[in-house]
């Protein structure tokens, strides 16, 4: 690992101008990936600027209903929120699949949003890479992919991002908040990871020097029922072989508002907007969801080995939409939620 | 001395080194820190099969701290290996991605790392050929198989009886290749001192490592000491001696200070072996009442370039079930790929995969209950050898195993019981283990204050060994076990076998019997009081241990698990395994119970999820840590049952043992697979049984 100078930021002006000194500097939360990208040597900042306890580890009811996550907030924590946890439990739900209970303690908000994705050509310094190194070229193609990307991938890269977190924040409309050495903006979190076309070496939007400082989570799927499922190989501590968040308001058995992301799927959370068109005003059935969602997954080109996530994707979607549209209906789950096996 | 006493064997003793362990004071390979020690690197082969054109080892050396960069070019020499993976910085040959080809030797481990990562190795890169089919044109029958079962075997007419026979079944399981990844990952720490050699190492048996490092160091044995004190699991990586100890050993001597070399987690695959991937055809041919007539267990695998490592699959075939006429082979092909070895198991865990799969198979073509299947086939002498068994309760296995699952209930159609969008299913599988023992010295000495110490160099890996040979010790001394002291792991002890072959606690222990009885007939002998000087006794095995035995000897066991599958995902949650075993006089309920619950989580994880995947393009393996080879976690371990029926068998060792560290291993991937075909209907023949491999068949 590459030696490097450490120092801790006490708030987030100073952070981004710590960074700003030093195009080599990371800024460090969590360290769950970042930490592990460095011993791997796929990461060799000269400089660590330390956010994890900068003043943005709270969770807030905003005036209008919504949410602010603060950008240090821990992963634990944001699943444990009682807002969270009552108004958007699509949000917990996805948080609690994701990692170890040791990883969501240390993982905060901005860290998870940033995380690299799993690929094992990416992590593995002594392979070709485009995203870790462009114009290597990609040898997941023709190697080992059963973990990569069906949807939205390009020649030069098939990695997936894997988060569960951001895939329901993709569900809820949520907003990236970023503060960067011209101040702040905002971005759609779906606008906020990029697919890889042409670079894949960069996952976001993120400006260089740009931090972020939280998540606004907007009022309007406040208390609609919402749920997420991920499917994996085993019971916990595993990344999606896909997933889905799905946040659906039924009135009078016609759909009303309805929000769909995939995971494991894509270079980037994946909001299903065809379904949800398809879907607007349509009775709440499985038929119509189904029909919906296969719609949406027409655009799948699955590689040699992965082409089981489509029909996994489907099936989790179609079930958590019937399951939400019709809460009486829905089949007993004998696992144990204790077990985390969602 | 002769009052009465409670037995230790038998009682639940807790292990002796746990309060160290859980509170951090036992010491680990990697732990010891000599004054002046350096730290090693290695840097492995960045190519699958070829040459070592150059180094460049400049930027490297320039590093802050580096102290030395070792290759073929600069090392010791060092004899032939008798193993030739410890042939390790001899010449310019890369036989496969991962083989150690230069050490880097630095103040710090973060230097030592650094100037790994900078050594240039320029290579000529050879074609390779990584990928085994079940029709590779390099398969071969060699002679033996691992553990020195003969390739193949063939016994009456194979062919004939299978053709005529009523029932038959005709299928192939595959396996991906599996690797051990103890939590303590190999280190060795070298030091030379004096013209003498000392090397703490993670191993299963340091007399093993100790006679090879003398080997290649050209040493007398007796001037090389090798400690293996606490271990950390090994499931047979760290049974056979590893490159760790040796390059550590070169390079102390190149730098003369003592050297520590950690493999790291990503190292391990490529360099301390894996269980091989299997392809396997098993045949029955049967009578309408499932007895079976004629049976072939035909095994394909790889083994690397470097040398030839059979597992011996096909050989539970040959001791399992009757079987008049029966085949059972062997084929290998030699790939580019690293050497496979032992992995838990090596030989039974494969090959009753197949085999206990296929009698599941066999048992629906005939239309004969699974358990009552394996009934029916229980043989009166073991079918290969025609000897009687020492002991043998599979039968009782099934039948007790089949009470407490409740098995009785079970209605036999598959596909029926939905919950919600799961599938829920159950299945069975024997279990087996050849009971295996090697020649052991002990010592044991009484002090005049009433305490004993007993020497014998066993290695604890994690399973209580240290206890229950105090405990052994005790009995035979007619002593509290308190009142025992026991060391262990230290090749300047009394010479004894390694930790492997679930055969520790009955060599070790027989040796350690004798020597404390003929201590204690000497105690006896000076009218029961040890004089201030103290008295000593030593026992030597080997005579009693090389006269064999006229007998079949085996444990057994049968596996229950019942299973729900995702209809939507296809993921498989195991929601209780119950195993019955008969593995003789058990010694220690407690820490047997987690050698068996241990084996048979890792059986779930050899069904489920456990599987490497050799990349084409790179020829490594793909999965190189434990976020991404997958083990069971404990939300996949829900209920685990173990059992077990006390044996009286006289055949074996005085403590009335068999061994029962891999037992639990065996069949357990079967009956979660039977499960699954009992839950969904389909029938997957490969492990592990992802949910990409399901998905396809639900409908």
């Amino acid at each position: 690992m590459k030696s490097f100078t450490y120092e801790r930021a006490t708030d987030p002006a100073q952070a981004v101008a710590l960074l700003a000194r030093d195009p080599a500097a990371r800024f460090l939360g969590g360290g769950t990936n970042l930490v592990d990208l460095m011993k791997l040597g796929v990461e060799t900042p000269g400089h660590l600027v330390d956010i994890a306890r900068l003043p943005l580890d709270r969770v807030e009811v905003t005036d209008d209903g919504g949410l602010l996550i603060g950008a240090t907030v821990r992963n634990s924590d944001l699943a444990a929120d009682p807002a969270v946890r009552t108004r958007f439990p699509v949000l917990s739900q996805a948080l609690l699949a994701g990692a170890s209970g040791q990883l969501r303690n240390t993982a905060t908000t901005g860290g998870n949003l940033l995380q690299r994705t799993r690929c094992t050509y990416f992590q593995d310094v002594t392979k070709a890479c485009n995203k870790r190194e462009p114009g290597t070229g990609c040898p997941a193609r023709e190697g080992v992919h059963r973990d990569l990307a069906v949807l939205g991938h390009s020649e030069a890269c098939v990695a997936t991002h894997p988060s569960d977190m951001a895939v329901a924040l993709a569900a809820l409309d949520a907003d990236v908040l970023l503060l960067g050495p011209d101040g702040g903006r905002t971005v759609p979190l779906t606008d906020f990871h990029r697919l890889p076309g042409d670079h894949p070496e960069k996952d976001t939007v993120i400006r260089p020097g740009e931090l972020v400082t939280g998540v606004r989570v907007p009022r309007t799927a406040a208390g609609l029922p919402s749920a997420y499922r991920k499917a994996r190989d085993r019971a916990s501590y595993a990344f999606a072989l896909a997933s889905a968040a799905v946040v659906l308001d039924v009135r009078d058995g016609v759909v009303g508002d309805v929000r769909l992301a995939f995971g494991g799927l894509a270079h980037k959370p994946w909001r299903a907007t065809t379904a949800e068109a398809t879907l607007r005003g349509e009775p709440a059935t499985p038929e119509s969801f189904r029909h919906a969602v296969e719609a949406e997954l027409a655009a799948a080109r699955p590689l040699r080995d992965n082409g089981f996530k489509v029909p996994m994707a489907r099936n989790l979607a179609v079930r958590l939409l019937t399951e939400l549209a019709d809460p009486a209906a829905t089949a007993t789950d004998h696992t144990d939620p204790r077990r985390g096996d969602r | 001395m002769t009052t009465s006493r409670e037995r230790a064997l038998g009682s639940d003793a807790v292990r002796i080194e746990g309060l160290a362990k859980v509170s951090g004071t036992a010491r680990y390979s990697a732990e010891h820190t000599p004054p002046g020690c350096l730290y090693a690197w290695p840097v492995p082969a960045t190519v699958a099969r070829g040459r070592i054109a150059s180094f460049d080892t400049a930027a490297a050396l320039a590093e802050p701290g580096a102290v030395a960069v070792l290759t073929h070019e600069n090392a010791p020499r060092i004899s032939d290996p008798e193993d030739a993976i410890l042939g390790v910085l001899r010449d310019d040959r890369v036989p496969h991605r991962g083989w150690i080809v230069a050490v880097a030797v630095a103040e710090t481990l973060e230097a030592a790392r650094a100037t790994a990562d900078a050594v240039r190795v320029s290579y000529v890169a050879e074609d390779h050929d990584v990928v085994l089919t079940a029709d590779h044109p390099g398969l071969y029958s060699p002679e033996m198989a691992n553990g020195g079962h003969p390739g193949t075997r063939e016994r009456g007419d194979f062919d004939t009886v299978y053709a005529a026979a009523p029932v038959t079944v005709d299928v192939t399981y595959s396996m991906d290749p599996m690797h051990n990844h103890p939590m303590e990952p190999h280190a060795a720490v070298a030091h030379w001192h004096d013209g003498r050699l000392t090397v703490y190492d993670s191993s299963q048996g340091s007399s093993t490592v100790r006679d090879a490092l003398a080997a290649l160091f050209a040493l007398d044995p007796a001037h090389v000491t090798v400690i293996s004190e606490h271990v950390g699991g090994g499931f047979g990586s760290k049974g056979t001696p590893r490159p760790q100890p040796v390059l550590a050993a070169m390079a102390a001597r190149h730098v003369g200070r003592p050297v520590k070399l950690v493999l790291h987690r990503s190292q391990l695959p490529a360099v301390v072996g894996h269980r091989p991937p299997t392809i396997q055809r098993v045949r029955f041919g049967a009578d309408r009442d499932g007895v079976i007539s004629a049976l072939a267990h035909e095994m394909v695998s790889y083994t690397s370039t470097v040398k030839e490592f059979v597992e011996q699959a096909a050989t539970p075939a040959r001791t399992m079930y009757t079987s008049p006429h029966s085949r059972t082979v062997h084929r290998v092909t030699a790939l580019d790929v690293p050497t496979p070895s032992w992995m838990r198991a090596p030989g039974e865990a494969s090959g009753m995969y197949a085999l206990e799969s296929a009698m599941d198979e066999l048992a629906l073509a005939a239309g004969v209950d699974p358990v009552e299947l394996r009934v029916r086939n229980e043989p009166s002498h073991e079918p290969d050898s025609g000897r009687a068994y020492s002991s043998r309760h599979l039968v009782e296995c099934l039948r007790e195993g089949a009470r407490r699952f409740g098995w009785g209930d079970r209605d036999p159609r598959a596909g029926l019981r939905k919950e919600g969008r799961f599938l829920v299913g159950s299945g069975v599988a024997a279990a087996s283990y050849p009971v295996l023992i090697s020649p052991s010295t002990a010592e044991a000495r009484a002090d005049a204050d009433g305490g004993f110490l007993v020497r014998v160099n066993a290695t604890d890996i994690g399973t209580g060994a240290r206890t229950v040979l105090a405990q052994i010790g005790a009995d035979a001394l007619q002593a509290p076990l308190e009142r025992v002291r026991i060391e262990i792991g230290d090749s300047d002890l009394p010479r004894a076998p390694l930790a492997g072959g679930s055969s520790g606690t009955g060599s070790w222990g027989w040796s350690v019997d004798k020597a404390c009885r003929a201590l204690r007939a000497r105690i006896d002998a000076a009218g029961g009081t040890v004089p201030p000087e103290g008295l000593s006794a030593s026992g030597d095995t080997t005579e009693e241990v090389g006269a064999g035995t006229e007998f079949a000897r085996h444990a057994y066991g049968a596996h229950f698990a019942e299973v729900q599958v995702d209809t939507d995902t296809a993921e498989i949650r195991v929601r209780r395994m119950l195993a019955v075993f008969a593995a003789g006089r058990i010694l220690n309920p407690r820490t047997a119970r987690s050698q068996f619950i241990g084996a048979m989580t890792m059986g779930l994880g050899m069904a489920l999820m456990e599987g490497a995947t050799i990349d084409p393009v790179a020829g490594d393996f793909a999965e190189r840590d434990l976020a991404s080879y997958h083990v069971p976690a404990h939300a996949d371990v829900r209920s685990m049952e173990a059992y077990w029926i006390e044996e009286d068998d006289r055949h074996l060792n005085p403590m009335g043992s068999k061994g029962i560290g891999e037992i639990g291993m065996v069949g357990s991937a079967a009956a979660i697979g039977n499960a699954v075909r009992h839950a969904t209907g389909v029938r997957l023949r490969e492990v592990p049984m992802r949910p990409d491999k399901l998905l396809p068949h639900l409908a």
